[in-house]
């Protein structure tokens, strides 16, 4: 997974920016499979919240999550004008329903700041670093910590 | 030109690192999975060079030099028996078997292919 | 990269070259073995240390050196194959697999596993075999020349017929020599014959002179001459100094050798006799992604086919329309293909029983029980993936058998049973399912511990009347098993649920047959393949849910009659003078029913593992037809009461229902237990 490593300054890279719970986040371009429309989903029983349920995804049977409930945001009531971020980690695919995509921006890797250190909470985990921009500041969401591989139930 | 080599060993691993070897030095490479393979592969594969396990199945690989050796086709071809054994008894028994020369298991990739380089002359 | 793959490759082969160990060892045992047996004993521990020693993995080779070296003697008769050999050679292929093991998973030998063994075999072993060990290597002559500039080296060699024989060209070696420095190239045809007619081209005539300039010293005139020192009057010396150099050579005479016909070696021709059906057949090896590529592929072509049938449906065309006939040939084809791919991931079951052979083993050993381990159905086939997620249920479910199930020697003495312990582990195929099964002959479970365990844990409350096959199936709940009641051997951390979990997993279900004194049998039920599955397509609640034919009895549209009630809530169907509890579907998923009277809805008379029967109470049947399984494992991950996903004819995401989760007893307290440790998992990110 790609480390933002101030040391390759070098480096540049993409990232989509996107809203979600009314804040600016962004997801490295690598990650990102495709960007779709909201669609129906397929509800899971006993899911958590955030699990908004799955979607054929040409064959492939996704989850989607609601980024901004999973993030400690309140849930959105996914409309037409909501967009999916389809990601890919590892072997895994996971739909993230967002409020909004924005832009791709490119920066280069010494402009990534650590995550100031502040109390645990769960948008805090899941933020890898941020990027200064203008006055704003956007996050950069970490798949691996907001998605773990390993499950209560994996054998 | 590259030379053609017909590489005879039942080990899958051993095949596949032969092949890896051997193409990655420019040779082109035709695997038999024992002995009575690689003599049937040998009556087709022009090859310039044979390199033969000894202990396989069906026939080993003094089996497959006497055939060789024996045979009406490309008797003088140059092989190399591939080996754990060492030692004098070694050599004296590939010798007996007409075997050109031999390398011993595990083999060096350098020294393997400058030895086929030598005896194909490429 | 390439390197990983080759290694990938050597440890499959390892697999291979295990079975065919212990397969030999077997024969062995059992007084079966021929010569040919014995030669692929030592081949494969042999194959082994070859090719571990291209990845210089130590452990093994060291380990596999002397092994081989015994068996070695073994085939050669220098050694008898009594029973102390035959048990060291047994212990030797179980260490053999675990150093092979632990090299794969990169972690160290287990000395204190391994030494004992090396030591018993060395036993075998005269002091000559292991003293020839310390000389492997042929000594070099090195040479300490320090002069900096080079000297001139005149090469003599004289090739003979062998020479020739040996596949060796006089033109190749004097390039060679040219490689290593500017030559004078002198041919001697003195020994020509006068007539040509006396010519004989596989004879030596000619003696060639170089002389090579700006040398060290010879060593890499001699490394030329490696193979062919000896068959070639070979001369070698220094043209500066001008002492004569007689050392190196001892000419040959010039004999007319062919290669000796006794010397073909003796499994040359071999009859292929009653062994011909242990010789692998001739084989394809396949990427397993392009296999899974194809099968996804075949997926969609079955999904495809019924969105066409479903289009051809709602077209109405007339009954007499040939599209039909199409349609059918089609669904025939679509099917037969899915077979075809499907048999090529199929694998015999034969490696993972291999392998169970010596966890029982091993679990004896631990134990200090006698237990015997027979396989049957090895050749049975199931998917490649089945054999890959059975091994560790297996493993851990085996080691059950023989830690709680077998009694000891010495209360097994004090039944009619005798001293050793049995335990058969079985597959076979049975009505489009395999069923594998673990048989002990040992003392039963001990339904009133488990009781009392589970009671402890609060999985039960104190006064609950279950019947026995529930008390069973509390085996299976998770939370069941803790350190403080598995043993060593046993309890690695993981419980029957796990068992449990991977077996559902993979569409399977698991079932308990225990009888106190008489031993407890598990049967394992999976799906032929595990791709597609004939499904009932039903309603729920306004979502569309698929239901696995296979564990539907009959359906039933209750009339009022039918229905009894016990308590508020609790439904009961009436059906042939018995009593079933009725499941909501809808309830469970917390989904709303199209209609709140059962009478309006239709129930699945379902036969499942923990209660013998329920009926689960659904909105609608659709329809019933072929569904193409989906796994929602490696994007999810297992929720309670659904197995998998599949895709209909309109593109919709359709759940597959798993009925025995629904059905299970204690279903609601599980669910919700589960359902609680899966959201601490969400939440500990």
């Amino acid at each position: 997974m790609q480390r933002h490593d101030n040391s390759k300054a070098e480096k540049h890279i993409e990232f989509v920016t996107l809203v979600a719970g009314g804040q600016s986040f962004c997801i490295e371009i690598t990650q990102i499979r495709e960007i779709r429309r909201w669609s129906p989903v397929t509800h899971l029983p006993h899911s958590p919240s955030y699990v908004l349920g799955v979607i054929n995804l040409r064959g492939a049977v996704v989850p989607i999550l609601d980024l901004a409930a999973k993030l400690g945001f309140s849930a959105i009531t996914p409309t037409e004008r909501h967009v999916i971020i389809i990601t890919a980690i590892d072997d895994r695919i996971v739909g993230l329903l967002v409020e909004s995509v924005s832009e791709i921006l490119g920066v280069q890797a010494d402009m990534v700041r650590e995550t100031p250190r502040t109390k645990e909470d769960a948008s805090a985990i899941a933020v890898a670093g941020i990027i200064p921009v203008g006055d704003d500041m956007i996050k950069i969401i970490s798949l691996d910590a907001l998605l773990p591989t390993t499950l209560a139930t994996a054998a | 030109m590259s030379a053609h080599i017909l590489a005879i060993d039942d080990s899958r691993t051993i095949r596949a690192l032969l092949t890896a070897t051997l193409e990655k030095a420019g040779f082109a490479v035709t695997t038999a999975v024992d002995g009575v393979d690689g003599v049937a592969k040998f009556q087709e594969a022009q090859a310039d060079l044979v390199i033969t396990d000894v202990n396989m199945p069906n026939k080993d690989g003094f089996g497959v030099i006497n055939d060789i050796r024996q045979g009406q086709v490309n008797r003088a071809v140059p092989v190399l028996v591939l080996t754990t054994e060492s030692g004098a008894a070694l050599k004296d028994r590939a010798r007996r078997a007409g075997a050109t020369g031999w390398i011993v298991k595990p083999f060096d990739d350098e020294a393997l292919v400058s030895v086929i380089k030598r005896l194909t002359g490429t | 990269m390439m390197d990983s793959a080759i290694l990938d490759a050597f440890f499959e082969e390892c697999e291979d070259l295990l079975v065919a160990l212990s397969d030999g060892l077997a024969d062995m045992r059992e007084g079966l073995a021929d010569d040919e047996t014995l030669n692929a004993v030592f081949r494969s521990v042999h194959s082994i240390k070859g090719a571990a020693g291209a990845f210089s993995l130590e452990d093994v080779v060291g380990f596999a050196h002397i092994f081989e070296t015994v068996l070695d003697d073994v085939r050669s008769k220098k050694l008898a194959t009594d029973e102390a050999l035959l048990r060291v050679l047994q212990r030797a292929g179980d260490i053999l697999a675990d150093l092979v093991d632990a090299a794969r998973d990169d972690l160290p030998a287990d000395r204190d596993q391994v030494d004992p063994v090396l030591r018993e075999l060395e036993s075998f072993l005269s002091t000559d075999d292991l003293v020839k060990e310390e000389f492997v290597f042929e000594a070099l002559t090195l040479s300490f020349d320090t002069r900096d500039s080079g000297s001139e080296f005149e090469v003599s060699f004289h090739p003979s017929a062998e020479f020739y024989a040996a596949g060796n060209d006089p033109a190749l070696f004097i390039s060679a020599l040219h490689d290593l420095g500017p030559c004078t190239v002198q041919v001697e045809t003195v020994k020509l014959p006068t007539d040509l007619a006396d010519f004989d081209w596989t004879k030596g005539y000619l003696t060639w002179h170089v002389v090579v300039a700006d040398q060290k010293n010879d060593l890499a005139i001699r490394e030329i001459f490696e193979f062919a020192d000896d068959l070639c009057a070979l001369k070698v010396h220094e043209t500066t100094k001008d002492d004569p150099q007689p050392d190196v050579m001892s000419l040959p005479e010039e004999v007319e050798t062919v290669p000796e016909p006794d010397l073909e070696p003796a499994q040359a021709a071999r009859p292929s006799t009653q062994k011909a059906s242990k010789k692998s057949a001739s084989t394809l090896r396949v990427d397993p992604e392009r296999v899974d590529r194809l099968i996804n592929a075949v997926g969609e072509l079955i999904i495809n086919q019924s969105v066409i049938s479903q289009r051809i449906e709602e077209a109405s065309l007339p009954n007499s329309s040939e599209l039909y006939g199409d349609l059918d040939n089609y669904k025939l084809l679509a099917r037969e293909i899915q077979e075809g791919v499907m048999a090529i991931r199929a694998q015999p079951v034969k490696p993972l029983f291999q392998r169970m052979l010596r966890i029982a083993r091993e679990a004896a050993d631990a134990t200090g029980k006698d237990v015997n381990l027979v396989t049957e159905g090895e050749a049975t086939e199931v998917d490649k993936i089945v054999v890959e997620r059975l091994a560790d249920p297996l493993t851990h479910m085996i080691r059950n058998a023989i830690d709680h199930g077998i009694e000891k020697p010495e209360e097994r003495a004090k039944t009619d049973k005798p001293a050793t312990g049995t335990l058969r582990l079985t597959a076979s195929q049975r009505s489009g399912s395999i069923v594998i099964e673990i048989i002990d002959d040992g003392q039963g479970l001990n339904r009133e511990r488990i009781k009392e365990i589970a009671v402890s844990k609060g999985l039960i409350s104190a006064d609950a009347q279950l019947s026995a096959q529930e008390i069973d199936h509390l085996l299976f709940a998770p939370g069941f098993s803790t350190a403080t009641e598995v043993t060593n051997l046993s309890g690695r951390g993981v419980g029957m649920d796990v068992v449990k979990t991977a077996i559902t997993a993979l569409g399977g279900r698991i079932a308990i047959n225990s009888i106190a004194g008489q031993g407890t049998t598990f049967s394992i039920t999976l799906p032929l393949t595990l791709a597609v599955m004939d499904g009932m397509i039903i309603h729920v609640g306004g979502q569309t849910m698929v239901v696995p034919i296979t564990s539907i009895l009959e359906t039933i549209r209750p009339a009022s009659t039918d229905l009894a009630q016990i308590g508020l809530d609790n439904q009961l169907l009436r059906i042939r003078g018995d009593y079933v509890p009725i499941i909501d579907l809808a309830e469970r998923f917390g989904v709303t029913p199209q209609s709140a009277s059962l009478t309006d809805r239709v129930l699945l008379l379902i036969q499942t593992e923990s209660v013998s029967q329920c009926a689960i109470a659904v909105d609608d049947i659709v329809d019933q037809r072929q569904v193409v399984v989906k796994s929602m494992q490696g994007t999810y991950g297992q929720i309670t009461g659904i197995s998998g996903a599949t895709i209909l004819g309109d593109g919709k995401i359709a759940l597959i229902i798993d009925p025995d989760a629904i059905a299970a007893g204690q279903g609601n307290a599980l669910s919700a237990h589960i359902r609680a440790q899966k959201e601490d998992a969400y939440a500990t990110t």
